[in-house]
């Protein structure tokens, strides 16, 4: 078994409009129940956190820009820390995040053990 | 009360105040003398009171004669020490003869410092559990080893193995330091916590028995409420779920003591009073920012304590599931959750997940699947159960497995 990094991207400026707070509860218990599932299989080692969106990004020169969010569709919205015992099978466990169903994605990382 | 009953009730009540005390006055370096003295009072008692009748307060009396014995060990002991020791060098410590306290603070005291002296980490869950029923509960070297499933000479090594550590560690029966309080309290939680699994999952055939261990951990879980240093969120929230718990031991039993699935249960047995009681701790547990997992647990009790079977109900105990397994993993939990899986979104979606859980050696896991087949798939529900009979390892369980597999050959 490994560590994996899931990283969760998405879109925070999207189109549709802002979501009802049913829509908010049901967002939030699809995440719950994807967590739990993961959880259930002794495979969550760290729940993570979910960023803000606000952010600066600094660059050589006293460079510090507002984050990178007006010029990319996808930004980096959370993360967790799951145990799989392959990229293949962390990548199936990613495979119901809810975060796609929102139009974003996750990218599946291995985390290099010490 | 009973002429002859009267000397067991005592020794139920009143063994587990003498042997706390004593305990907290001479200390683990000598676990033997408190244990001695107990013994030895109720002794003098059977054969006193045999030969002259009950006493006007026999309790009183017990008190009074161990007094004494703890006085006259002393006494004994401090000319053994004195006399002998500056010739042998054994460095023995000296003990000030002094009155054994037996007000009814200074046994409360006594039996919470024991908690926590008992709820160490240097020694196994196990042990900590012999110990606590040996100690806080009086129980007798038998009745640890029917809880346990295992035989006397196994219970007394555990325990005397258990008390050396105790000793080598030097482990002192006080309160812990108020700093210290919280850290500390979470091992004692976790001791009765296992204290009332070990009553209400065991699979001791033993259904009085069992309901003692439960009603004793509620017991001493009580007295650390009473005590207004201990009296904290999270100790509430564990006696809520042992008091929504217990409010279905009638409804879990039939009369042949065999277990009674949840679903299949006579809701008119469930106890109401005990519901009230597991309500108002967790109202009381809700005080404070500290959400532990025996809050989530008392919550999750808290809705199977509702009787009708909505929607509304499984979905809070699936979410609340999600949130303990996220909290901590237990496969109890995983299966539980699953459960609810398929009460929320259907068999076909829980066996999704319970083929995920991949816990092919617990016989509870094969129950659960063949309980989710036996709708669609007859022969895989078939093949769980007897998977199922093959793993489980009590005689209770193994009938009642077999009980699943007659109905489906029925159906």
């Amino acid at each position: 078994m490994n560590d994996f990094l899931l990283i969760f991207r998405r879109d925070f400026n999207p189109d549709e409009a802002q979501p009802s707070p049913e829509q908010l509860q049901g967002m939030m218990k699809s995440w719950q129940d994807w967590m739990g599932s993961i959880a259930a299989q002794n495979k969550l080692v760290n729940q993570g956190n979910r960023l803000d969106g606000d952010g600066k990004v600094v660059k050589p020169g006293r460079v510090i820009t507002n984050g990178p969010y007006v010029e990319i569709k996808e930004a980096i919205a959370g993360y967790t820390i799951i145990r799989a015992a392959s990229l293949e099978e962390a990548a199936e466990i990613s495979n119901g995040c809810p975060v796609l169903l929102v139009g974003g994605n996750v990218e599946v990382r291995q985390i290099v053990p010490m | 009360m009973n002429k002859d009953k009267v000397l067991p009730h005592l020794f139920r009540t009143e063994y587990r105040k003498l042997i706390a005390v004593l305990y907290r006055h001479f200390g683990f370096e000598h676990p033997e003398i408190a244990e001695d003295i107990a013994s030895d009072t109720f002794l003098t008692a059977a054969e006193t009171w045999g030969l002259k009748g009950l006493p006007d307060n026999p309790t009183a009396w017990l008190y009074t004669v161990a007094r004494n014995k703890a006085k006259d060990y002393l006494k004994h002991g401090n000319i053994f020490t004195q006399k002998v020791s500056s010739v042998i060098q054994t460095g023995e410590a000296y003990l000030p003869v002094t009155e054994i306290d037996l007000s009814d603070k200074s046994i409360k005291d006594s039996q919470l410092q024991m908690m926590f002296a008992i709820c160490h980490p240097a020694i196994t869950a196990e042990a900590q559990i012999g110990l606590a029923l040996r100690i806080l509960c009086g129980f007798g070297i038998d009745e640890i080893a029917g809880a346990f499933l295992s035989n006397k000479e196994t219970i007394n090594k555990r325990l005397f193995r258990a008390k050396e550590k105790l000793r080598e560690e030097k482990v002192k029966i006080e309160f812990p330091e108020s700093k210290a309080i919280s850290s500390r309290l979470d091992n004692v939680l976790k001791t009765l916590y296992l204290l009332f699994n070990e009553g209400y999952y065991s699979s001791s055939g033993n259904a009085t028995l069992r309901k003692e261990l439960c009603l004793e951990a509620m017991r001493l879980n009580y007295l650390l409420i009473e005590n207004k240093l201990f009296n904290l969120p999270e100790v509430c929230a564990l006696l809520s779920l042992m008091c929504f718990h217990a409010s279905r031991f009638e409804a879990r039993m039939d009369e042949n003591g065999e277990m009674v699935r949840y679903d299949e249960q006579d809701t008119s047995l469930w106890n109401e009073e005990l519901i009230e009681k597991g309500k108002q701790y967790l109202s009381k547990a809700s005080k404070g920012d500290k959400i532990t997992k025996y809050h989530i647990e008392a919550t999750i009790a808290y809705w199977h304590t509702i009787k009708a079977d909505t929607p509304e109900k499984w979905d809070n105990i699936l979410q609340l599931y999600n949130r303990l397994l996220i909290t901590e993993y237990s496969p109890m939990a995983a299966l539980n959750r699953t459960y609810a899986v398929s009460k929320v979104k259907g068999n076909a979606e829980a066996i999704i997940e319970a083929e995920k859980l991949q816990l092919n050696g617990n016989h509870l896991y094969h129950i659960l699947l063949g309980s989710l087949y036996k709708d669609t798939d007859m022969q895989k529900a078939k093949q769980h159960l007897q998977t199922a009979l093959k793993l489980a390892k009590t005689v209770a369980e193994k009938k009642q497995i077999k009980k699943d597999l007659d109905k489906l050959e029925a159906s």
